[in-house]
């Protein structure tokens, strides 16, 4: 018995939409606009009785469509602007040193750089790859790094000498992971040729070989907590969890997708993986469960990382996004954007920079803002005032004797309300249409013209204007005719300014030419608009047949009501005057 | 009428005070106004109303000073009487009875004994057809008089007073009507008439509008309804006059006045701009804009200190003659008609309806006085005619005063209606509405109905608003989830959004304990439930559509109401969904008292309306009764008292805790009376002997009495300057004077303050005599300040009379003046003595 409208009431809960739908249904030409705009407002009514003084034209404040500002969008916006590094090729590895001054190792083509925290120049640079270097890491004490090679030999460097220390040879193909273990004497390796092995980095020697994986392997990481544990992912959709004690794998999970990263929590109790378009969160403390199951990129996940003190996850994917989520529900708080694909990523501790590297080989380097920075920067927000003050006799302290004639407090107006409050129509509207105002903040320009149409005025301000003044204004009417939020008043004022002109109509080329705009402009809306009602009513229908009709308890009693109206009647006294 | 003999339905309140200009006393401390059946009295200082003049049994039509005595004043009325008043006493002296309805009064010094009255003779020939009559006042010591020596003097005046205006020192008359200037010489006994031609080119209308006379010069200005001002001079000759032109105005001028001494010349009209024009230097104008409404009237007072304006909206200005605003003087704005429904606002008790052009006004019905408006639209109010602006048309309060919601609407020709949804919060801080959230275009039709859930335990506060364009929409107020910034404080947002069979609803309610919305669309009410927002089941009464919807309250909170367009007045149950009961009758308004289960309709029956009150699970009316008023009543509302009567009769128990207030076709207010309340107020306004140039608050009432003992002493010859404002006793002086932050707490203070005030008993003195000793040492500074307090503080006799054999008065307040001194020296050692007695 309910109309679909409100059927689908229930499932989109907020006004924006509902009120979208309603209008959608009334088919008009002005479906522009979801005509609802709750707006908050912290002015204080006028309610004392004396004298009103003028009363402003009042601005519309239009909700701010978009992401809300939170704390977290605060937090995450407060980084200065990105320094651009060309490495020679795709930058596959980032990794950050765990000793302060956190320098951070970048995996290029054939070398590993490693920056500083605010250098621009690779401090140090390892270049003794025979191929493409994989997976440049540091040790828990910093002083050593490890490199994976397409030549399938593992080289390991002392951060401070040039020469590789060690080589491991054993694998027979890519080794895309590397990484030590928690005692620090002990290297993991993963690689295309299906196995991951343990070395020991005194003998260089081979200590273990796993063979369990069936595709290539690359992804790993260790257990910084207990030496013999380490998990690494694969292609072949697999996580497993491997104990060096042990001779075989004692944990599997099946991810879905080829696996590409995977990230251990500090705790440790908890996995995340990336690997497709998901991101997956297994507890391994339950036997490997997955608990979350994330997609909110729409191509392959690349790279993960933990940061704000494991508060945050940020995950970085193909799509050129960087998705920062929160780990308690696992909602994607914050996100960045970059110029390209992503391969990998790396957060310093406490969130000083973001360090992301591109398939284009450009490395981005975000630094946090300073405390004083971002006091700055909204200091600057604030309007400075343009004029000193006059302070003469200001700072008189009254004696006692004295007769204090108060002067009046001198309101400010703005310019358009000066000529509002003095009936200048023409002028109000020419101050309005001021360059800076009409560009910046066409909604004062749109509140003016609404005044003037309120005044019933606005004919009067159109009308008798030359060339250069009617094409602003026209220039103005095709900026933000279509705009929903304005629509409803532009409209108005385009049929004025088509009425009052329409015998200089071919007079001036430049008008001419922008009323030609002004038409095609409109043409494309109607179009886009009979496209958005077409989606709608599609929508309309899906709901229609999607919910199950819930029938409304009504006839049998309700009808009785309606009929037994006279027998109920006379069995009641009736109410009667006396 | 005949069976509730005891229950009479009186004005009360909210007349109007600016339907004649009002007259201003010689001394500038009173101002006499017109106001309905009874002329006020207000103190210009003060802006409080002083007294209410009544006597006249029809509208009040003019008020003038006598000329010969400033302190008595005449009053003339439809009624076709005319009254002496005394008005600083606010006694009726004497009552001259003219016969015909009389239009205005005037008078001038130089006419002892004579006043001239507009009034129609032939009644039965022409009535459109008025006199300017001189009456002479027989001198008789009759209370009521008939005055029979009546000489007509001008025939075919108009009926606006501003019309007819004395000239210089009474020497002659002028009047205006249409296009016609008619002078009275008196000397001559002669009549001159000048004539304006229609003049329509350019749509120019030169019809007078309004006349006034230079106090100390031959010149005659006028109004003219299309702005223009002329001045008139050589006027005593049929030939050679000549007048001069200003114009200012857009639109007509409403009202001229000149100075007293003719330096200036006061303007007004519709733009609500005071004009003031230099006299013979008319291009030197001042301006006072913005001052709320069309000025209807302008009035200057004798000394020339003080402009009075009347607007519109039912207000006086007092305006200072260097052109400042000083005060104001607010009656209820009643417009044209009342848009909102009536509301009574749960805080402060008072009636709440739309004022000013977009404008709420709070207005407290106890004491007859506007308290506040708040301005819903915000908006620089254009003053013209015929200009569509914003109007608040809806507006609603929640249970507790917390939340109030308006839709303004402003309707253009050929263009979408605009219609804004507010939202205010109440501001403990600021103790008014503050605006949360405004909601541009909530529908896209005008909004039929809007109400609050009322239900007090609920959590969330909720608002159902109804529109023609066939939804009905619920909003809430978001609860602080996702806005973690601390500084956004919750807004409104839509909940639910709701139809049936696109037909459009019209009313919607809530049940008492808020779990239900009755919605009506049409000839269908649908009932939902507020939690699941399901459709739970639907009551109809077919052929006619519902008009007004009603829950029952407290024990009858099963019922609903509803009354339908063919005379029917349906109760439905809500246990059994059924038809409880239904009777035939036109109801034009269905009203449930909030606090009793009681409710009221107002019914048409031929021509006039009858109330019934009754009680939705009895058959029986507990009151009924016949032509209340003439017309229609469409607003009406159920007002809590402040204090409940204690009737015992059946018929007027309903009136016990509340009272109800409905406004007639033609905008009166009008309330039910009983008897018993009529008693008291009777008594209680024996009681009460005031001062006339101060307020009456309970505050005045509590200091006023002791200093006019004082005054009653000291009283000497009557003097018309203006008496200095009375000091108060030396102690209460002592209490204020003293800087706040060296006096104990008010809750200590209090009670010895109220005592102090009090003429009691003897037990205070003792006291007084066992801490003497404390006090030598400011013995000497007190004996100085002794001196001057016996003046002020000599014994009298009390004023009631049951504490006349009292004697210790004086003494008493004495002990209590150094009881505060000490407390003033911060004897802390003081607190234990006064904690122990």
């Amino acid at each position: 018995m309910i109309s679909a409208t409100s059927d689908t009431a229930r499932f989109l809960p907020s006004a924006w939409m509902l009120s979208s739908i309603s209008i959608s249904s009334s088919s008009n030409f002005h479906v522009t606009a979801p005509s609802v705009f709750v707006v908050q407002t912290k002015s204080i009514s006028v309610t004392s009785t004396e004298m009103a003084s003028f009363k402003p034209t009042k601005i519309q404040v239009y909700p701010k469509l978009g992401e809300k500002v939170t704390q977290d969008t605060l937090y995450w916006k407060n980084y200065k602007a990105p320094v651009q590094i060309k490495e020679f090729g795709a930058i596959t590895n980032i990794d950050f040193s765990p000793v302060a001054p956190h320098n951070f190792a970048v995996t290029a083509f054939t070398r590993v750089h490693i920056y500083g925290p605010f250098s621009q120049e690779p401090v140090k640079t390892f270049t003794r790859f025979k191929d493409t270097a994989y997976s440049g890491r540091f040790r828990s004490d910093g002083q050593l790094l490890v490199a994976g090679c397409e030549d399938s030999v593992v080289r390991l460097f002392d951060v401070s000498g040039k020469v590789a220390l060690r080589m491991f040879k054993g694998h027979t193909k890519a080794v895309h992971v590397t990484d030590f273990t928690s005692d620090s004497y002990q290297i993991l390796t993963g690689s295309d040729d299906y196995t991951c092995r343990l070395w020991d980095i005194p003998n260089a020697t081979e200590l273990n070989t796993y063979q369990e994986h069936t595709d290539y392997i690359r992804c790993g990481v260790t257990s910084k907590l207990n030496r013999d544990l380490f998990i690494t992912g694969s292609y072949d959709h697999t996580l497993k969890m491997f104990d060096a004690r042990l001779d075989k794998s004692v944990m599997t999970m099946d991810h879905g997708h080829p696996v590409e990263n995977l990230l251990l929590y500090p705790s440790e109790g908890l996995l995340v993986s990336a690997g497709g378009r998901y991101v997956k969160v297994w507890d391994l403390l339950k036997g490997g469960q997955p608990l979350v199951s994330m997609k909110n990129h729409h191509k392959t996940v690349t790279c993960l990382s933990l940061g704000s003190n494991g508060q945050r996850l940020l995950s970085a994917s193909l799509d050129r996004h960087v998705k920062v989520y929160n780990t308690t529900n696992y909602k994607v708080v914050h996100n960045f954007d970059y110029a390209a694909s992503i391969l990998s990523l790396g957060l310093a501790p406490d969130d000083e920079s973001i360090v992301v590297g591109m398939t284009n080989g450009i490395l981005s380097v975000k630094h946090r803002k300073s405390p004083e920075e971002s006091k700055e920067t909204s200091g600057q927000q604030r309007r400075k005032p343009s004029y000193r003050v006059f302070v003469k006799g200001k700072n008189y302290v009254p004696k006692q004797d004295d007769y204090l004639v108060s002067k009046p407090v001198k309101q400010h107006l703005a310019k358009y309300d000066k000529q509002l409050k003095r009936f200048n129509v023409s002028k109000a509207l020419d101050t309005a249409l001021e360059t800076w105002l009409r560009r910046r903040k066409p909604e004062i320009t749109v509140a003016v013209i609404k005044e003037l149409d309120r005044r019933g005025t606005l004919k009067n301000a159109l009308a008798g204007r030359d060339e250069q003044s009617l094409f602003h204004l026209l220039n103005f009417l095709i900026g933000n005719l279509v705009d929903p939020r304005f629509a409803p008043v532009l409209v108005t004022t385009a049929e004025m300014i088509l009425d009052i002109y329409r015998s200089v109509i071919g007079q001036s080329p430049v008008v001419d030419r922008q009323l030609l705009r002004l038409q095609d402009l409109l043409e494309r809306e109607i179009d886009y608009q009979k496209d958005l009602l077409e989606v709608l009513g599609m929508l309309d229908t899906m709901f229609a047949s999607s919910i199950p009709r819930k029938e409304v308890p009504c006839s049998g009693i309700s009808r009785s009501n309606g009929l037994g109206q006279g027998e109920a009647s006379t069995s009641r006294p009736q109410l009667q005057a006396t | 009428m005949v069976e509730h003999g005891d229950i009479r339905v009186v004005h009360r309140g909210g007349s109007k005070i600016n339907f004649r200009e009002p007259v201003i006393t010689n001394d500038s401390k009173f101002l006499l106004c017109a106001s309905g059946e009874c002329v006020k009295v207000f103190s210009t200082s003060t802006e409080e109303c002083v007294h209410d003049l009544r006597g006249h049994t029809d509208l009040v039509t003019g008020v003038i000073i006598k000329p010969s005595n400033h302190l008595q004043a005449y009053s003339c009325s439809a009624d076709g009487t005319v009254r002496l008043w005394d008005f600083t006493d606010g006694i009726l002296i004497k009552t001259y009875v003219i016969g015909h309805p009389i239009y205005s009064i005037h008078a001038s010094a130089s006419h002892e004994g004579v006043v001239f009255v507009v009034t129609s003779m032939h009644a039965d020939k022409r009535p459109d057809l008025l006199q300017l009559v001189a009456v002479h006042l027989p001198r008789s010591g009759d209370q009521m008089v008939e005055a029979r020596e009546l000489s007509a003097v001008l025939s075919d005046v108009s009926s606006n007073p501003l019309a007819i205006v004395f000239g210089r020192g009474g020497e002659y008359i002028a009047s205006t009507k249409g296009l016609k200037l008619e002078v009275y010489l008196f000397r001559k006994q002669k009549a001159y008439s000048f004539f304006l031609k229609e003049d329509n080119k350019k749509g120019r209308r030169n019809t007078f509008t309004c006349v006034a006379c230079h106090p100390k010069d031959d010149c005659i200005a006028t109004g003219h309804e299309d702005g223009k001002i002329r001045l008139w001079r050589n006027f005593n000759q049929k030939k050679e006059y000549t007048y001069s032109t200003l114009h200012w105005h857009h639109s007509a001028v409403s009202s001229l006045c000149f100075t007293p001494e003719g330096t200036n010349l006061l303007s007004g009209g519709i733009e609500s701009v005071l004009v003031q024009w230099r006299y013979n230097q008319e291009d030197q104008r001042e301006f006072l804009p913005r001052l709320g409404a069309a000025i209807t009237h302008i009035t200057v007072s004798p000394d020339g200190s003080l402009f009075f304006t009347s607007h519109s909206d039912n207000k006086i200005t007092i305006i200072q003659s260097c052109l400042k605003v000083s005060a104001a003087i607010q009656g209820l704005v009643k417009g044209e008609s009342v848009t909102t429904d009536l509301m009574m606002d749960p805080r402060s008790k008072s009636l709440v309806l739309n004022g000013k052009p977009g404008h709420l006004q709070f207005y407290s019905l106890q004491r007859d006085k506007l308290l506040y408006n708040l301005d819903v639209v915000q908006q620089e109010y254009i003053h013209e005619s015929g200009l569509q602006q914003f109007e608040v048309v809806k507006a609603a309060f929640d249970a507790s005063g917390n939340w109030l919601a308006t839709v303004e609407e402003r309707k253009q020709k050929g263009a979408e209606v605009e219609l804004n949804l507010k939202l205010w919060e109440f501001d403990e801080q600021t103790q008014s509405f503050v605006l949360n959230t405004t909601i541009s275009a909530p529908h896209e039709a005008q909004i039929t109905g809007m109400c609050f859930c009322h239900s007090t335990d609920n959590q969330t506060t909720m608002l159902v608003s109804t529109s023609k364009d066939g939804h009905f929409k619920a909003w809430q107020l978001d609860a602080q989830a996702h806005t973690e910034a601390a500084d956004e404080r919750p807004s409104w947002s839509c909940d639910f959004v709701g139809a049936y069979h696109s037909l459009v609803p019209e009313c919607c309610c809530f049940s008492a304990d808020g779990s239900l919305l009755a919605v009506s669309f049409q000839e269908v009410v649908t009932v939902w439930s507020t939690a699941s927002w399901e459709l739970l089941t639907t009551l109809s009464q077919p052929p006619k559509a519902i008009r007004n919807l009603c829950f029952g309250r407290l024990s009858c909170s099963k019922y609903l109401l509803g009354t339908t367009g063919n005379n029917l007045l349906c109760c439905w149950n809500l246990l059994t969904c059924s038809l409880e009961w239904s009777t035939s009758m036109d109801v034009s308004l269905l009203l449930a008292d909030p606090i009793s289960e009681n409710m009221a309709a107002f019914c048409r029956q031929a021509g006039s309306t009858d109330l019934f009150v009754f009680k939705p699970s009895e058959p029986r009316p507990l009151f009924s009764q016949k032509a209340v008023c003439p017309g229609k009543v469409t607003r009406a509302i159920f007002a809590p008292r402040e204090e409940m009567l204690e009737s015992c009769e059946e018929s007027s128990q309903w009136l016990n805790r509340s009272q109800l207030y409905f406004l007639t076709q033609h905008m009166d207010l009008m309330t039910f009376t009983t008897k018993v309340e009529e008693d008291r107020l009777m008594a209680s306004s024996k009681q009460l002997v005031i001062d006339d140039s101060v307020a009456m608050t309970p505050f005045y009432l509590l200091l006023g009495k002791h200093r006019q003992q004082d005054s009653g002493d000291a009283q000497s010859g009557i003097s018309t300057e203006r008496t200095p404002l009375p000091q108060g006793s030396v102690a209460i002086k002592e209490l204020l004077q003293t800087p706040a932050h060296v006096l104990p707490s008010t809750s200590f203070l209090c009670s010895m303050f109220v005592q102090s005030l009090l003429i009691s008993v003897t037990e205070p003195r003792e006291e007084n005599k066992a801490t003497e000793e404390e006090m030598e040492s400011e013995k000497e500074e007190e004996d100085s300040e002794e001196e001057m307090e016996s003046g002020t503080t000599r014994p009298e006799q009390a004023p009631l009379g049951r504490h006349a054999a009292e004697s210790a008065a004086p003494a008493l307040t004495k002990a209590q003046v150094r009881e505060l001194r000490r407390v003033k020296k911060l004897d802390r050692s003081w607190f234990a003595g006064l904690l122990d007695s």
